[in-house]
């Protein structure tokens, strides 16, 4: 009897670490080929090989500069972005254990989008500044939300309502600075509020490739805590779990990803509000969603960007075509 | 017994004294506020010039036709922010939510949704197709977002409620924008519907609206008793004769239609129903026969002060009120949420 459910539970564990790698594996294959897709399609079809030529170093006539200083950087930034939004959003919702808790909702992506407009706008710093601001201001956004959440008993509950005050308020703070703001200055502001992929440069990607390459490990070793928490505080502690020295860390790597992700992209909408439940439902239970979410992210935003470039008359940028998306999911929940 | 001592206790409510003290202050509030609105913009309005716009209508001056311009807009702000307040008020009374309001259950973008595509596809152009469009958009909105929120075991709590707007509101707006962005030609004639704005205002669109506010206040007067019953529970008001379904439904199509018709001319504007309602309920107590008609009251001079700031801050342009609204309107929301107590979330 028990060896026979002993069994059973053994199988049932492969079955679902089987999936889970399989999901995980074809993933990583469908990001590949919209990575793919992204270098070839264009204005203008290249051939392979000449692509290949081109990134490798080689001066291909008519192919060089399209592949080596438009395409690759959109690729990467829509591949990174889209890893770094989707593993944040799941580790707010994991950790909030609410899928409509994610950090646009919460108002921290506001928070970054606040500091960064009153830089560009106002302080006109240059652009390594204002991402570093925009990093501060959203852990400040964190600490603050909390502290509020934490008179009285803390719940969850009270986080997330206070969040959305929050976004309001912000929200509200940012159309006031883009009144006040000068002309010159807006187009480099609309792109902390749109998410676009457009016109990414190379040496603007070099922090946020450092920031995914440090925080995304974290998050995933801390994987599992996550899993615990999302059990629920009084069960995690029980586990043995130092539950605020992890849900700190969690934050603050989930916060730096986002802040950097948009400093390049601007808020793609929904990414990290979709990819957690998508991972969860396809990568199924049992195992860390990091992972899967992270890719999921990566391939939301790279389709979305094909389709916005390439399925309509009007080029839609991917903020656009994500919040298409987002709001039909939600309609599908 | 209860019964009679419950109906006691309501009547103290209504002690002429109280009534009477409410309407005086109310209407000298109204008063200022409309001066206001028509004394302070991007250009301020000297009271001489004020009195000729306002009682003589044969000599001009510049000033005078300022003040001119200003009455359509001071009036229409008045009667959004009572729809507002009054739509508001329903909707906490329905929910048994303190927190809720048109905009943050996301009823508004679903109305500012609907007309914007009405614009784009359907050649929509007179008010009245804005506010069928708008009231369409709203009730669907309303139902959807409460039946996401009433999912899983523990019903309609408020912070699923909240949570739920919050997302179908960021959704429907990245819909808008959505809508919006291919027809820049037109961007920043509608920018409103984005933010609200009372920029639109004209005596036309004042006349269209009239009637579905008298109407919606009415019928929001008339099921306040019940609603009273139902602040009790479910399962008491039953016991009191509340026929639940038929006045939930009322109430509701109430609420609906009134942020809708405010949203079809003005755009989303956020939290009026939020602010009037508790400035009401903290001054005169929970009693809705009074807290419904006394918001639509608060929800105007809240929403024509707004607008004021919103236009002094903005000078020489203006800043959007649904902007305004939003920078008050989101810490008595946060106020709430850190009062509210735990079990309730």
């Amino acid at each position: 009897m028990t060896t026979n459910s002993l069994i059973t539970i053994k199988h049932g564990r492969q079955k679902r670490q089987r999936r889970w790698l399989l999901v995980n594996f074809l993933l990583i294959i469908t990001a590949m080929v919209l990575c793919v897709a992204m270098l070839l399609l264009g204005n203008t079809f290249h051939h392979p090989a000449d692509v290949f030529r081109a990134l490798t170093g080689e001066t291909v006539e008519g192919v060089s500069f399209a592949v080596n200083n438009i395409r690759f950087p959109r690729m990467l930034a829509g591949l990174l972005a889209g890893i770094a939004f989707g593993i944040a959003g799941n580790t707010f919702q994991t950790m909030l254990r609410n899928p409509l808790a994610n950090p646009e909702i919460l108002g921290i992506t506001a928070g970054s989008s606040v500091a960064a407009l009153f830089c560009i706008l106002i302080l006109q710093t240059s652009q390594a500044v204002t991402s570093f601001s925009a990093v501060i201001a959203g852990l400040l956004t964190v600490i603050v939300i909390y502290f509020l959440s934490r008179s009285g008993a803390f719940s969850i509950g009270r986080l997330i309502l206070v969040g959305i005050g929050i976004q309001a308020m912000l929200s509200a703070v940012i159309s006031y600075l883009l009144m006040v703001g000068g002309h010159q200055d807006l187009p480099s502001a609309l792109r902390w509020l749109s998410g676009s992929l457009n016109g990414v440069q190379m040496n603007s990607l070099a922090p946020l490739v450092l920031v995914v390459m440090i925080f995304l490990p974290i998050i995933v070793f801390l994987g599992r805590h996550l899993q615990l928490l999302e059990l629920g505080e009084q069960a995690a502690i029980s586990l043995g779990l130092r539950t605020d020295l992890t849900r700190i860390l969690l934050i603050v790597s989930s916060v730096c990803m986002i802040a950097f992700a948009t400093s390049v992209t601007g808020p793609i909408a929904f990414v990290a509000f979709l990819a957690g439940p998508i991972a969860k439902r396809i990568a199924g239970v049992g195992y860390s969603n990091v992972l899967p979410a992270g890719l999921v992210g990566a391939n939301l935003v790279l389709a979305a960007d094909l389709i916005g470039q390439f399925a309509f008359d009007v080029r839609f940028p991917v903020g656009i075509i994500t919040g298409i998306l987002g709001a039909h999911s939600c309609f599908i929940y | 017994m209860s019964n009679s001592r419950i109906s006691s206790q309501e009547n103290h409510v209504f002690v002429p004294k109280t009534v009477t003290k409410t309407i005086v202050i109310s209407v000298v509030l109204l008063f200022i506020v409309s001066v206001l609105s028509l004394a302070f913009g991007s250009r301020f309005v000297t009271w001489n010039e004020l009195m000729t716009g306002l009682f003589y209508p044969e000599q001009d001056s510049y000033g005078a036709s300022v003040v001119r311009e200003r009455i359509p807009r001071t009036v229409f702000a008045l009667f959004c922010g009572a729809a507002l307040g009054v739509s508001g008020a329903l909707m906490q009374a329905i929910t048994r939510n303190p927190i809720a309001d048109p905009s943050i259950l996301g009823v508004n973008t679903g109305a500012a949704l609907f007309v914007v595509s009405g614009l784009a596809f359907f050649n929509i152009s007179t008010a009245s197709e804005y506010i069928w469009f708008a009231i369409a958009g709203a009730m669907l909105t309303a139902i959807f977002v409460y039946a996401i929120g009433s999912l899983g075991r523990t019903g309609a709590t408020p912070l699923k409620l909240v949570l739920a707007g919050a997302a179908t509101s960021a959704a429907l707006s990245s819909l808008v924008s959505a809508v919006l962005i291919p027809r820049t030609d037109v961007m920043d004639q509608f920018r409103f519907w984005q933010v609200g704005s009372l920029g639109s205002a004209s005596w036309n669109a004042i006349l269209t609206f009239l009637p579905f506010l008298i109407a919606g206040v009415i019928l929001a007067i008339c099921t306040a008793p019940a609603l009273n019953a139902l602040a009790l529970g479910d399962d008491l008001a039953k016991s009191q004769g509340v026929q639940l379904t038929t006045l939930r439904i009322f109430s509701a199509f109430a609420g609906v239609v009134l942020c809708a018709v405010a949203t079809a001319l003005a755009g989303p504007i956020g939290f009026i129903g939020l602010l009037a309602t508790h400035l009401v309920r903290l001054l005169l107590g929970p009693d809705l026969r009074i807290v419904i008609p006394m918001a639509a009251i608060a929800g105007a001079v809240v929403l024509t002060f707004a607008d004021v700031v919103g236009r002094v801050i903005g000078s020489p342009g203006e800043l959007e009120v649904g902007v305004v609204t939003a920078l008050i309107g989101a810490p008595l929301l946060i106020y709430l949420a850190i009062k509210l107590k735990v079990r309730s979330l």
